[in-house]
């Protein structure tokens, strides 16, 4: 049982010129192993931030985050114990992999790293973890730009896995796939989920996914969590406005055909003259 | 504005490096030619002349390296840069001064009409990109490769001495002196085109060569299309549109490429016996004449930063986006 | 990038120069400084494929050893150039803040400071310096482009997902700049290389025209430099066309090396022709297009 938690998480960037950006206004979230929560927002909310501080590729600039308990270590031995146990898939699986390398460099090089298994048997291993992703270990010998889209995020996703991580951040793991192959990659995940027990921050614009395949959901809006609660609940019963305009903002085939008020055009985006709060987030918005 | 404050600083620093690179030079060598030739002249010499000299070629063992450099400023500052030991231990200041306009014209002017010709060439080569025009890529490949003072030596051959149509050498006739006159301009321009005419043949090929690739990426963009679509005429598309945006990079690689076409052309001044400041530099060499020499590097690098500045300022004059920076 | 026509053209003739650098024993006639009092000056013959210098030195001869001289400097240059290129590039673009930008400082005003001036004054200090100083002023006005190209790059490289990736699995940053990013930098760095070489080839000669190089280190530049001190304009032609046509040959084919390398990097250079014809279809079809649609749309009107 692992749990990693927030607390209380700041970020501001120094914007040039004069002033900051805050882009985390004291964020509090947990992750425990065996359940996912759903981190939901536009582009722009601070959802990367998150995902950048918890895998500590950035700093956060005041608050905590613990694992089980203790603050993590920024460097060294420790900071590589700890990512070993919490990895991150990233949003696109074009970028994410090295043009360079294989497919069996990018798995190997954690198991090798992480002395996850012994040397002799890493190449078997990396069969194993395509197999685990449903690929067909035959492709370790492949560069990214032999493989698909889809099979680029699996092969990603077995690379988080390769350290055994208790938990796994997933960055909009399928907004840069084709929509038919999305539901693929993400019924793997949440199998994958169920199968080792992970902790999942599943990191998604998107309402619906979100409702499907997380236990809670978490709204985050301009760097500050407006809502939170079990995956139902907040969907089909928005305390907070900006939740209510995004699940309204997001096109729902029920609701079009269920004899329910048709998506109006100007739903397509949360208003800011209806609920008060502005829709539009800047990121470059300045507050000193 | 601050990328203006920015170009700014780059110019201070470069310059101070470079006259900091001049006052280690011949510390780091051998300033003892100086010395020996110091204790050769000592009555010819005045004695602020020969402090001058010590300063400059770090002769004062006596004093710290921080004074030195001290010292080493306020000569300059002065303008005062040492004697000539070739030409009758006159100025180094004045020496170059004389050399210094005739450079300035016939390299500035051979640049630039290089410039302008090379990317137009090389705008109307990318625009018809698979076409006849594209002979020109390897005879273009082929000229840039040249070094400048073949060149030189060949035009020389072909067009001064075989057809009689140019003088080989210097900057005007061995009679004239110089006046404002229209006889002594007409000897000039006579003289100077031979030269010119090397410097723009040989360095054009790198222009049209840029300025095609920069063409053909840019046609692809998409406003190019859009331009197109929108029915306007040929000529605007491609100097309105894709020209204009293609020479902002054809114009920052003509600021770096200076440094590399003034070195190729002070040689080529050797081969035409042009008095600018790359005979006078190649002469002070020969002669091991070191204050010269120092002096001239100075001028030189100092000259470029100027262009460079030119270039700089060019470039902003075109770029809608350091234009509203600085509004 | 070697079933490019321009790299294989490039290739080609810088494969010649390499056999005739290192077989000049066997290809050439004569030795270099052979000299042979009865046939001063002469024109091309058979026994002098390129004629005769004022001493009756083969010129062929000179031209084939001479390349060795030339090869060994461009290459020696060409290798320190890239290798402080390559340190100081990457580490430029990769290392934050003053650092960072210090380097880049640096090479900015190496790309300013005028080379040639600077190569004749550190050369003339020197009574009989060696190949591997010469090429290493070669070098030091040499590397600043490749470091600027590659800072750019790196820069661009660094923020890249892959490298995030790299870093979140806990690679050491050693790892992250000689495995992940290097690799994807080799494009690069081979084309500042070629570029340098050329750079250094160019300057050797303008240097031992010049005369701040010894005579004893034979190239093409000597023999032009022989030639012109010993009056070979215009009329001996043989004497000072080859050695010149040499080098813009040598220029010429690393050049073609070079945009080989660009259109493997920036595939829009490639095929241009054939996407030029295409592209040009396009933009009629759309434009009849637009045309079409602006007169229904009048007509409903």
């Amino acid at each position: 049982m692992t749990t990693l938690e927030l607390r209380g998480l700041t970020k501001r960037y120094r914007v040039r010129g004069s002033g900051h950006m805050l882009a985390l206004d004291d964020v509090d979230l947990s992750i425990t192993s065996g359940r996912t929560v759903a981190l939901v927002g536009q582009s722009g909310s601070g959802k990367s931030t998150i995902a950048k501080i918890i895998t500590q590729l950035e700093r956060e600039s005041s608050g905590q985050v613990l694992l089980d308990g203790t603050p993590i270590p920024r460097r060294g031995a420790g900071l590589r114990k700890y990512r070993q146990q919490v990895r991150m898939v990233f949003q696109d699986p074009f970028a994410s992999l090295n043009p360079y390398h294989t497919v069996r460099h990018h798995i190997a090089r954690p198991l090798l790293l992480d002395h996850v298994v012994p040397r002799d048997d890493v190449e078997a291993e990396v069969g194993r973890l395509l197999e685990k992703v449903r690929l067909d270990p035959d492709l370790a010998a492949r560069r990214p730009h032999e493989l698909s889209g889809g099979q680029r995020q699996r092969v990603a996703i077995a690379r988080a896995l390769a350290s055994r991580p208790a938990l796994l951040v997933a960055d909009e793991p399928v907004s840069m796939l084709d929509v038919s192959i999305r539901l693929g990659v993400l019924n793997l995940l949440a199998d994958l989920q169920e199968a080792d027990g992970l902790g999942v921050l599943y990191i998604t614009h998107d309402l619906a996914t979100a409702r499907h395949f997380s236990d809670e959901i978490v709204v985050l809006h301009r760097g500050v969590v407006v809502e939170r609660g079990p995956a139902d609940d907040v969907i089909l019963d928005p305390q907070h406005e900006y939740t209510r305009a995004l699940r309204d903002a997001s096109p729902d085939p029920e609701r079009h055909f269920g004899g329910g008020a048709p998506v109006s055009t100007s739903g397509v985006r949360p208003t800011p003259e209806t609920n008060g709060v502005p829709s539009t987030p800047e990121k470059k918005e300045r507050r000193s | 504005m601050r990328l203006l404050l920015q170009r700014a600083a780059f110019y201070l620093f470069t310059a101070w490096a470079a006259i900091t690179i001049n006052f280690f030079l011949p510390r780091m060598l051998k300033g003892d030619p100086v010395s020996a030739y110091l204790q050769k002249h000592q009555g010819e010499i005045s004695p602020e002349a020969a402090a001058a000299l010590r300063t400059l070629f770090g002769l004062d063992t006596n004093k710290s390296l921080a004074e030195q450099y001290f010292d080493y400023w306020g000569l300059l500052f002065s303008g005062d840069l040492g004697r000539s030991f070739s030409h009758g231990l006159a100025p180094v200041a004045d020496v170059i001064a004389t050399a210094l306009p005739w450079t300035v014209g016939l390299v500035g002017i051979a640049t630039v009409l290089s410039f302008l010709i090379g990317t137009t060439l090389g705008t109307l080569v990318g625009w018809f990109r698979g076409g006849a025009g594209d002979v020109v890529v390897p005879v273009a490949t082929f000229f840039s490769a040249v070094p400048y003072f073949w060149m030189g030596l060949i035009a020389i051959a072909v067009f001064a001495t075989g057809l009689g149509w140019f003088p080989a050498s210097h900057a005007y006739g061995k009679g004239t002196t110089p006046a404002f006159s229209a006889e002594f301009i007409g000897e000039v321009i006579a003289h100077g085109t031979l030269p010119a005419l090397t410097v723009v043949l040989a360095s054009l090929g790198g222009w049209v060569l840029g300025m095609r690739n920069m063409m053909i990426t840019v046609l692809d963009e998409d406003y190019v299309t859009v331009a197109q679509a929108k029915g306007l005429s040929r000529r605007r598309v491609v100097f309105a549109y894709a020209a204009r945006n293609a020479v902002l990079p054809q114009l920052s690689s003509f600021a770096l490429a200076l440094g590399f076409i003034v070195g190729g052309t002070l040689v080529m001044e050797l081969v035409f016996s042009y008095p600018g400041v790359g005979k006078l530099l190649l002469d002070a060499t020969t002669a091991k004449d070191y204050p010269l020499m120092q002096g001239l590097f100075l001028v030189i690098t100092l000259t470029v930063l100027v262009a460079n500045l030119l270039a700089d300022v060019a470039y902003a004059a075109l770029d809608p986006r350091t234009r509203q920076g600085e509004a | 990038m070697f079933t490019n026509t321009k790299s294989i053209t490039g290739f080609a003739i810088l494969g010649l120069f390499v056999l005739l650098a290192a077989l000049a024993d066997v290809i050439a006639p004569f030795g270099p400084l052979e000299k042979d009092y009865t046939a001063l000056k002469q024109p091309p013959s058979a026994a002098h494929w390129l004629g005769t210098t004022h001493l009756g030195e083969d010129v062929f001869s000179q031209i084939a050893y001479g390349t060795r001289g030339v090869l060994l400097v461009g290459l020696t240059a060409g290798v320190l150039a890239t290798l402080v290129a390559v340190i100081i590039g990457v580490s430029a673009g990769f290392l934050p803040g003053w650092r960072g930008e210090s380097l880049s400082a640096l090479s900015n005003v190496f790309l300013v400071l005028p080379a040639i001036p600077l190569m004749i004054i550190v050369a003339s200090q020197y009574e009989d310096p060696s190949l591997l100083l010469i090429s290493a002023v070669l070098a030091i006005t040499g590397w600043a482009w490749g470091a600027r190209v590659l800072r750019a790059q790196t820069m661009s490289l660094r923020n890249r997902d892959f490298v995030q990736a790299a870093r979140a699995n806990g690679e050491p940053l050693w790892r992250i700049i000689t495995v992940e990013m290097l690799p994807n930098l080799t494009a690069v760095i081979a084309s500042s290389f070629v570029g340098t070489v050329t750079a250094a080839v160019l300057g050797l000669t303008t240097l031992a025209f010049v005369g701040v190089i010894p005579i004893t280190n034979l190239n093409w530049g000597t023999i032009l430099y022989w030639a012109q001190a010993n009056g070979a304009f215009p009329d001996f032609w043989w004497w000072y066309v080859p050695a010149g046509l040499a080098i813009a040959l040598l220029g010429a084919a690393l050049s073609l090396i070079s945009f080989g390398i660009d259109e493997y990097v920036n595939p829009r250079l490639r095929s241009a022709g054939v996407r030029a014809r295409t592209k040009k279809r396009v933009a009629r079809k759309r434009r009849a297009e637009l045309l079409a649609a602006k007169r229904t749309k009048g007509s409903t009107e």
